[in-house]
């Protein structure tokens, strides 16, 4: 975040038509990893694995690419709006914040790191999809972030924000949430 | 998004976008209906799985009033916030009064399986928009599923009074779950290229899975499988002041661009 706003006044100090400098898509990647998520802040949109591309244009534009999470998610408008400022936040005058469904985004695309983080933050993070059976009535297995204990209960399956489901956990006794496994 | 909506003939166009707006109509209903349980269901936990799903079934209206307006339908708030109850052509399952617990938890349950089903088969559509929107709501109406699923059982496998109102809640609802599989106008000709699914087949997938559930599982009694219905052009009295409360504030600040 610091480094970021230092770049841009420098930018603005040295260079009076930065989007006339030509941007690597690496950094915007950068860039975007930087960007919370608006409801769960310990990780980025790109830890989620919302960011599904970015383009440079041949005059300098810059396109995003993202999918949501879930279709009603609402702070989609926060996120798209984030990802621009980040990118203007590089000296970019143009720039376009796409959406996609496809590949459908589910709880796999979400990395190993941020998986850790979020067990940090105290919220299990989800179980594998397992692909070939979305209609069904049981729900999957999940473990205690504090204690590792798969002696857990659900105590509501739906939670503060869509993604997430309550929990208790009968061996060390801490409620907690879950992320669901989408 | 790399197929066109310019692969469809002008009937095709057209009967896809009165499909699309009849699921956009039935998630607007049934999220307005749930939406009246906030603060009054019988427990926080229930008060936000109700907030959840209606928030769950308004993304699923906007994914499918998105995709119409792409075939030259009107603009998503548009669609919502200003037709009449003439014009809107939702079920009379997700229109009628919210009841009691029972009879919501039986109706969402109804009506979820119906969805998710649907949606499952959807995924094969041949018109890729329609697949992408049906893979995405697909992986979220799970959790519907299983949720009302269980609250049907616990209330069937309740108490004497609990049982007595989920079987009430459910001799009510049934004639009126059928409408959920009536095919809208050029349907037939969709489904025959693969746009849209087979409705027959997952009406009986449907009936499959709620009667081993509701009958196997519960112990409840479906009643008997009903007559014609009437189409989605009827509704009940009830929808008039539904949609009266729902679009009120649309309508006394038409201008308003920031909600």
């Amino acid at each position: 975040m610091n480094g970021r706003t230092a770049e841009g006044g420098r930018q603005k100090a040295d260079h009076p038509a930065p989007s006339a400098i030509s941007i690597q898509p690496s950094a915007v990647w950068d860039a975007l990893a930087s960007v919370p998520d608006p409801e769960i802040p310990v990780v980025s949109i790109t830890d989620m694995g919302m960011v599904r591309d970015v383009t440079v244009g041949d005059a300098g534009r810059v396109t995003v690419t993202f999918t949501p999470t879930f279709s009603g998610c609402p702070a989609l408008h926060v996120i798209r709006e984030s990802i621009e400022q980040a990118v203007r936040d590089l000296g970019v005058a143009d720039v376009e914040v796409r959406s996609t469904l496809t590949p459908p985004w589910t709880t796999d695309w979400i990395g190993d790191d941020a998986r850790e983080r979020l067990r940090q933050y105290g919220i299990a993070p989800p179980a594998p999809t397992g692909e070939g059976q979305l209609i069904q009535l049981d729900a999957e297995p999940t473990r205690c972030p504090r204690c590792g204990s798969l002696n857990v209960r659900m105590t509501a399956s739906f939670g503060p924000t869509l993604c997430k489901r309550m929990y208790v956990c009968d061996s060390c006794r801490e409620p907690f949430e879950g992320f669901k496994s989408v | 998004m790399t197929t066109t909506p310019t692969t469809l003939t002008d009937t095709q166009t057209q009967a896809l976008l009165l499909k699309l707006t009849v699921l956009a109509d039935d998630e607007i209903i049934l999220a307005h209906r749930n939406g009246e349980w906030t603060g009054h269901a019988p427990i926080l936990e229930e008060d936000i799985a109700l907030a959840n799903i209606a928030q769950d079934e308004l993304g699923h209206a906007g994914l499918y009033l998105s995709l119409a307006q792409t075939l030259g339908g009107s603009d998503p708030d548009q669609v919502a916030f200003w037709r009449g109850p003439d014009d809107y052509r939702n079920t009379r399952l997700v229109e009628l009064p919210k009841g009691d617990w029972a009879f919501t938890m039986v109706r969402q349950f109804l009506y979820d399986t119906a969805e998710a089903l649907w949606l499952e088969a959807a995924t094969r559509s041949t018109y890729a928009p329609l697949a992408e929107i049906a893979a995405k709501a697909v992986r979220e109406e799970k959790f519907h599923v299983q949720h009302t699923a269980l609250w049907v059982e616990r209330l069937a496998l309740g108490t004497p009074e609990s049982e007595r109102r989920t079987q009430a809640a459910l001799t009510e609802l049934w004639p009126h779950a059928a409408q959920l599989f009536q095919p809208t106008q050029g349907e037939d000709e969709l489904t025959a290229e693969g746009i849209l699914p087979d409705l027959n087949a997952v009406h009986a997938r449907w009936t499959d899975l709620v009667t081993r559930h509701l009958v196997d599982k519960c112990g409840l009694t479906l009643p008997d499988a009903p007559t014609t219905q009437p189409g989605r052009d009827a509704h009940t009295e009830h929808l008039a002041p539904l949609l009266e409360e729902m679009q009120s504030v649309a309508r006394q600040h038409p201008d308003a661009e920031v909600w």
